[in-house]
C-alpha cells in the first residue's frame, strides 16, 4: 500500500480527516524549508504538500507568487526540491509528501527521469496545476511505473460528466479546489462544500481533500470534517513572510510561528468530528 | 478568382493541406498547442470551443462580422505598392498590406471584433484582456465601448510607462487599466494576471486573448479571425499583378498578424513565408525576444510552444524595444511551421527596427509601429538581393504614432 493510501486508511480508522499543510521549497532558503518540513509531522501535519517554485504561477494568488519568487531567488531548482525531500525521508518514512507545481520545469527535467528521481527521493504524489487529464498522457505512464500518484484537481466548474472523466485519471486522493479563483483568496461555505462532496463521492472511492481558501483552524476543521482532508497553504506562507527580515531572510521567529500555527490547525482538525459522508 | 465566400472560409480543401490544424485536442503537428490550464478553466475552454464551432458554422455570425469589419473596422485594407522604397532598395517589388489603416491603428481589431461578437453570443458582459504595446488593449476597450461592456485590461507596469498614449486611450474608452508589477512588468506578467482574473470571475467574464497563443481554441480562433489579412492580400495581389506574391514578411511577437497573413498561403508552396522575431540587442545578447530562434519547446500560458527559458524550465524575461513583441513565447502554430520548414523565422534587432522605422516614414510617408518595423527591417535586408520581378509583401500590422516617444528617446530628441 502506498504511503498516501496507508495514511488515509489510518485516519479513517481514527475517525478524523487529515491536515495537509503546504510549504514552498527554498522559501526563504533550503535550510529553513528543510527544517520546517522536518518539524511539520510533529506539529500535526498528516500529509505535506511541497510547492515547486515556478516563474509564472498563473493559478496562484499573490502570497504563493511571492513565496515562489523567494524560492527561486534562493536558487530553487527541481533537483534541489528533490534533494529537500530526500533529506526529509532520511528521518521520516511515513508522512506522505506531495509535490505541487507547474508542468514546464518538469518538462525541462524530462518527464520519465523526473518521475523516477522523485520516487527515489521519497515523493508520493504529484499535483501539476496546468496538466489536465486531456494532456496527461505524457506523464501518466512514467508516474505509474515509478509508483507515483497523480492527484487530480476538481473544481466547482467541473460538471458531473466531466467529474467521471477526470476521476478516471486520478489516484492517491482527489484535491477539491473549493472556489473558482486563485489560491488564498475566497473561502467556500460549509453548505457549498457539503454539496460538492456529495457529488465527488458519488464519482469516486478515493479520499478527498479540500484546498484553496482555508485559513483558520475552524475552516480547516470544517473542511476536514466534511471531506477527508484540508489543505492550508497561503495562510501559512503569509505567516512565514511576516517573520522574515527586511532582506527577506529567515529569523528566529520563522520556524516557531509557522509551526505554532500548524499546531493550532491540527488541534482543531483532531477535535473536529468526522461527519458520515 | 475564387468565390469571395470561400475566401473568408478557413476550411482547407486539399487532403494533405497544412491548413487543417489543429486536431481536436488543439495540437498542431501532434506536439504544439493544447490546453494546459487548471481544472477550473477546462470546462470554460470546452464551452468556448463549442460556442466558437457553432458560430463558425452559422452564416448569420459571418454576416454580422463582415458588417462590422466593413463599416466599423474599415476593411478591406489596401495593398499598397511602395514605389519609393522599392526604388531605394533596388530589388524586389515591395507591397505593403496596410493593416495600420484599420480603426484603432492595427490588425488587432480584426480578432477583437470576432471575439466580442462571440462573447455576446455567449451572454458574457465583462471582458478581460492582456496587452503589451497597448494595441490589443485599445482595440478591446474600443469594442467594449461600442457594445457597452465592462472592460478590464491587464498591462505590465513597464509597458504602462512606455506606452502612455495607449493607456490614456484605453481609459478614455472607459476601460479599467490594471498595471501588473509582477516579474518584469511586461506582456507575460499581464497574461498571468488576466488568467487569474478569468478564473476568479468565470460567471460573467470573457477572456479576450489578443494573439495566436494561449490554450486551445484561442490560437486557432484568433488565426481564423486574422486570416482576413491573407485572404484579402491574395485577392488584391491577383487583381494587381495577376499572380501570387513570392515572399511575405511579417513581424512576430505572439504572432497573430503573421499567422493571419500566412495562413491562407500555407498550401501555396511557391510563397516564401518569413516571420521576423524581435532580436532585441542581438540574438545572442541574452536580451532578446526571439523565442523560436533562441528558445526551446515548453509549456506556458496554456500551450506548448517555443519559449525563452533557462535550463530548469523557468521562463526568461524577453527584451525588445517594441512592447508588442516583448514576449518569451510564440503562437504554437508558428512553432510547428518552423519545425516543418514551411515558414522561416529570422530576427531583427532594436537598431535595425529603428532604421526601418525611419526608412518607411521617409520613403512612403507611413509611420509604422515599431512591431511592424521589424518586418520592414528584414524585408529591406533581403529586397536588394532579390530579382526585380519578385513580389514581396510586408504586413504593416500597425501605425507608429504610439511609438514616437520611444523613437525620439533613441534618437536623442526631447519632445
Amino acid at each position: 500500500m502506498s504511503r498516501i493510501a496507508a495514511r488515509f486508511k489510518t485516519l479513517a480508522a481514527e475517525g478524523r480527516g487529515a491536515l495537509i499543510p503546504y510549504l514552498e521549497a527554498f522559501d526563504p532558503d533550503f535550510e529553513t524549508s528543510l527544517a520546517l518540513l522536518k518539524a511539520m509531522p510533529a506539529a500535526g501535519a498528516d500529509l505535506i504538500e511541497v510547492g515547486m517554485p515556478f516563474s509564472d504561477p498563473s493559478a496562484d494568488g499573490p502570497v504563493i507568487q511571492l513565496a515562489a519568487r523567494r524560492g527561486l531567488k534562493a536558487g530553487a531548482t527541481l533537483a534541489g526540491v528533490l534533494d529537500l525531500i530526500a533529506e526529509f525521508r532520511k528521518d521520516d518514512q511515513d508522512t506522505p509528501v506531495i509535490l505541487m507545481g507547474y508542468l514546464n520545469p518538469v518538462e525541462a527535467y524530462g518527464h520519465a527521469r523526473f518521475c523516477e528521481d522523485a520516487a527515489a527521493a521519497g515523493v508520493d504524489g504529484l499535483i501539476l496545476v496546468d496538466l489536465p487529464p486531456e494532456e496527461a498522457d505524457i506523464l501518466e505512464a512514467p508516474a505509474q511505473s515509478a509508483g507515483l500518484d497523480i492527484i487530480r484537481l476538481v473544481a466547482p466548474t467541473t460538471s458531473d460528466e466531466r467529474l467521471r472523466y477526470v476521476l478516471s485519471h486520478a489516484s492517491g486522493f482527489v484535491y477539491y479546489v473549493s472556489i473558482t479563483g486563485i489560491t488564498g483568496t475566497r473561502t467556500a461555505s460549509a453548505e457549498d462544500l457539503q454539496a460538492a462532496l456529495l457529488r465527488i463521492r458519488a464519482a469516486t472511492d478515493l479520499p478527498v481533500a479540500i484546498g484553496f481558501g482555508i485559513r483558520t483552524p475552524e475552516q480547516a476543521a470544517t473542511a476536514a470534517g466534511i471531506a477527508d482532508g484540508a489543505v492550508v497553504a497561503s495562510a501559512l506562507l503569509s505567516t512565514l513572510a511576516d517573520t522574515l527580515d527586511t532582506d527577506g531572510k529567515a529569523t528566529d521567529q520563522t520556524l516557531p510561528r509557522v509551526l505554532e500555527q500548524i499546531k493550532g490547525l491540527a488541534a482543531a482538525v483532531r477535535a473536529g468530528e468526522k461527519k458520515a459522508g | 478568382m475564387a468565390d469571395p465566400a470561400a475566401q473568408h472560409s478557413t476550411a482547407a480543401t486539399q487532403a494533405n493541406s497544412l491548413r487543417h490544424g489543429p486536431d481536436a485536442r488543439g495540437h498542431f503537428g501532434g506536439r504544439y498547442g493544447g490546453r494546459f490550464v487548471a481544472e477550473t478553466l477546462m470546462p470554460l475552454l470546452l464551452e468556448l470551443d463549442q460556442a466558437y464551432e457553432t458560430a463558425k458554422a452559422d452564416p448569420a455570425f459571418h454576416k454580422e462580422l463582415e458588417f462590422y469589419l466593413r463599416d466599423y473596422v474599415g476593411r478591406p485594407s489596401p495593398l499598397w505598392f511602395a514605389r519609393r522604397m522599392t526604388e531605394e532598395l533596388g530589388g524586389a517589388k515591395i507591397y505593403m498590406k496596410r493593416e495600420e489603416l484599420n480603426h484603432t491603428g492595427s490588425h488587432k481589431l480584426n480578432n477583437v471584433m470576432g471575439q466580442i461578437l462571440l462573447a455576446r453570443r455567449m451572454g458574457r458582459t465583462r471582458i478581460v484582456a492582456e496587452t503589451g504595446a497597448g494595441q490589443h488593449g485599445v482595440a478591446t476597450a474600443t469594442v467594449c465601448a461600442l457594445f457597452g461592456m465592462t472592460c478590464v485590461i491587464y498591462m505590465g507596469a513597464t509597458d504602462v510607462e512606455r506606452q502612455k498614449p495607449n493607456v490614456f486611450r484605453m481609459r478614455l474608452l472607459g476601460a479599467e487599466v490594471v498595471p501588473v508589477t509582477a516579474g518584469a512588468g511586461t506582456l507575460k506578467d499581464a497574461m498571468n494576471e488576466a488568467m487569474r482574473d478569468w478564473v476568479a470571475n468565470i460567471a460573467d467574464t470573457y477572456f479576450l486573448v489578443g494573439t495566436v497563443a494561449g490554450p486551445h481554441p484561442y490560437p486557432a480562433m484568433v488565426r481564423d479571425f486574422q486570416s482576413v489579412i491573407g485572404d484579402e492580400t491574395k485577392e488584391q495581389m491577383q487583381a494587381q499583378e495577376g499572380r501570387l506574391p513570392d515572399v511575405i514578411v511579417a513581424a512576430i511577437g505572439g504572432g497573430s498578424n503573421a499567422m493571419g497573413i500566412f495562413h491562407p498561403f500555407l498550401d501555396d508552396p511557391s510563397v516564401r513565408l518569413i516571420g521576423v522575431e524581435a532580436a532585441g540587442c542581438g540574438l545572442d545578447s541574452g536580451k532578446t525576444a526571439a523565442s523560436i530562434e533562441r528558445g526551446r519547446p515548453g509549456v506556458l500560458h496554456g500551450n506548448r510552444t517555443y519559449l525563452l527559458q533557462n535550463a530548469d524550465g523557468q521562463i526568461d524575461e524577453a527584451h525588445s524595444i517594441s512592447a508588442g513583441l516583448d514576449y518569451p513565447g510564440v503562437g504554437p502554430e508558428h512553432s510547428w511551421l518552423s519545425d516543418i520548414g514551411r515558414a522561416e523565422y529570422v530576427g531583427a534587432t532594436d537598431d535595425e527596427a529603428l532604421k526601418a522605422f525611419e526608412l518607411c516614414t521617409r520613403t512612403e510617408g507611413i509611420i509604422p509601429a515599431l512591431e511592424s518595423a521589424h518586418a520592414i527591417a528584414y524585408a529591406a535586408k533581403i529586397a536588394p538581393t532579390l530579382p526585380k520581378e519578385t513580389l514581396l509583401v510586408i504586413n504593416i500590422s500597425g501605425r507608429g504614432d504610439k511609438d514616437i516617444f520611444t523613437v525620439a528617446e533613441h534618437l536623442g530628441v526631447k519632445l
